[in-house]
């Protein structure tokens, strides 16, 4: 059984990550947009991605710390490179995943 | 064999096979994420039931995790479902993003299609739909296939994840090395690498100086617009 609390809060949590998923694919999908925001939406994934991923490898801890050589970051160089190289996503996230078990058990 | 069933669009198991092959470096990544949000809840107190409860209605890691921090810690509703509102408002964007493609869509699939967007998904979705030959119902095979391999791996971490090693064979490395190809898939001109760039060192300025993951949203939307800027300017 689960309490009765704990689901009205986690169906709150529902609620508030349903909305920002739902409210612009529902409203902005077959209209009319202009032109600049079309735009401004075309470079939201690249700007998304990287804003996601750099913390991710140069960042550690909590309050964040900048730790630019992490093992994380080092892998990303080859990873990064092979991608653009060969561009092809299944490749990549096993040469990344290969090269980090590697270094991890070289390392530690 | 596969190779004419493909052909052949509207046949469900070529639909369901592009999907999955499309999908599994997400449930992949997913699994050592899931396993270890499991084993936090468990330790937290959660049972299995409770976990999957909540990785079937919030679907997003990161506020999974500050979540169940925030029930051990004894805070209340109200600044749990604030907290959880404020960390996955960023989906606003992605979600955003997507709708250029899905204008044909009907509203019924757009509501279901919408529960799946996480940053992992969109990423994977947008750049297959950037590159035509990809439709809602392909993108709602990546996105559920990661839901319930999201959903499984919580669970099972829940029920004995102490047992479980997720971090073997650099699985903890999966998404990174995702989002790293799919990046590159994203820079097809100067711009977007000018974009992207400004992005991540504005992120990780961003990150050092304010608590939470709002650096994601404000370096985005900071970014794209120095773009567009920049775009306008030099035309």
């Amino acid at each position: 059984m689960i309490e009765r609390d704990y689901c009205y809060i986690v169906l709150g949590m529902g609620v508030v990550t349903f909305l920002p998923r739902l409210l612009p694919v529902y409203f902005l999908s077959g209209r009319t947009l202009p032109g600049w925001f079309i735009e401004w939406l075309d470079l939201i994934p690249a700007a998304v991605l990287s804003a996601l991923l750099l913390p991710e490898l140069v960042t550690t801890g909590m309050p964040r710390l900048f730790i630019p050589y992490k093992l994380d970051m080092i892998v990303a160089v080859p990873t990064l490179l092979f991608a653009i190289k060969t561009k092809s996503l299944g490749g990549t996230v096993v040469t990344g995943m290969g090269l980090y078990w590697l270094l991890d058990i070289i390392f530690i | 064999m596969i190779g004419t069933y493909m052909k052949d669009k509207n046949y469900t198991g070529g639909l369901l096979l592009e999907g999955l092959l499309a999908s599994w470096p997400v449930c992949l990544g997913y699994i050592p994420i899931g396993i270890a949000f499991g084993v936090l809840a468990q330790k937290a107190g959660f049972t299995p039931l409770e976990t999957g409860f909540m990785s079937l209605l919030v679907f997003a890691g990161s506020s999974q995790f500050i979540a169940v921090s925030m029930f051990s810690a004894g805070a209340g509703a109200a600044s749990i479902i604030a907290t959880t509102f404020v960390v996955n408002l960023r989906h606003l964007l992605m979600s955003s993003s997507l709708s250029l493609f899905l204008g044909r869509s009907g509203r019924k699939k757009l509501f279901v299609f919408s529960y799946g967007i996480t940053d992992e998904s969109f990423a994977v979705n947008f750049s297959k739909f950037k590159g035509g030959d990809w439709d809602i119902n392909r993108a709602l095979i990546v996105n559920f296939s990661a839901n319930i391999m999201w959903i499984l791996s919580t669970v099972a971490g829940g029920y004995g994840g102490q047992f479980i090693r997720p971090h073997s064979f650099g699985m903890d490395y999966a998404l990174i090395a995702m989002f790293i190809c799919l990046l590159v898939f994203q820079l097809k001109g100067p711009i977007y690498i000018f974009t992207a760039l400004v992005a991540g060192i504005s992120a990780v300025l961003l990150s050092l100086c304010i608590p939470g993951n709002s650096y994601i949203i404000i370096a985005s939307i900071f970014a794209a617009g120095i773009g567009v800027f920049i775009k306008k300017k030099v035309r």
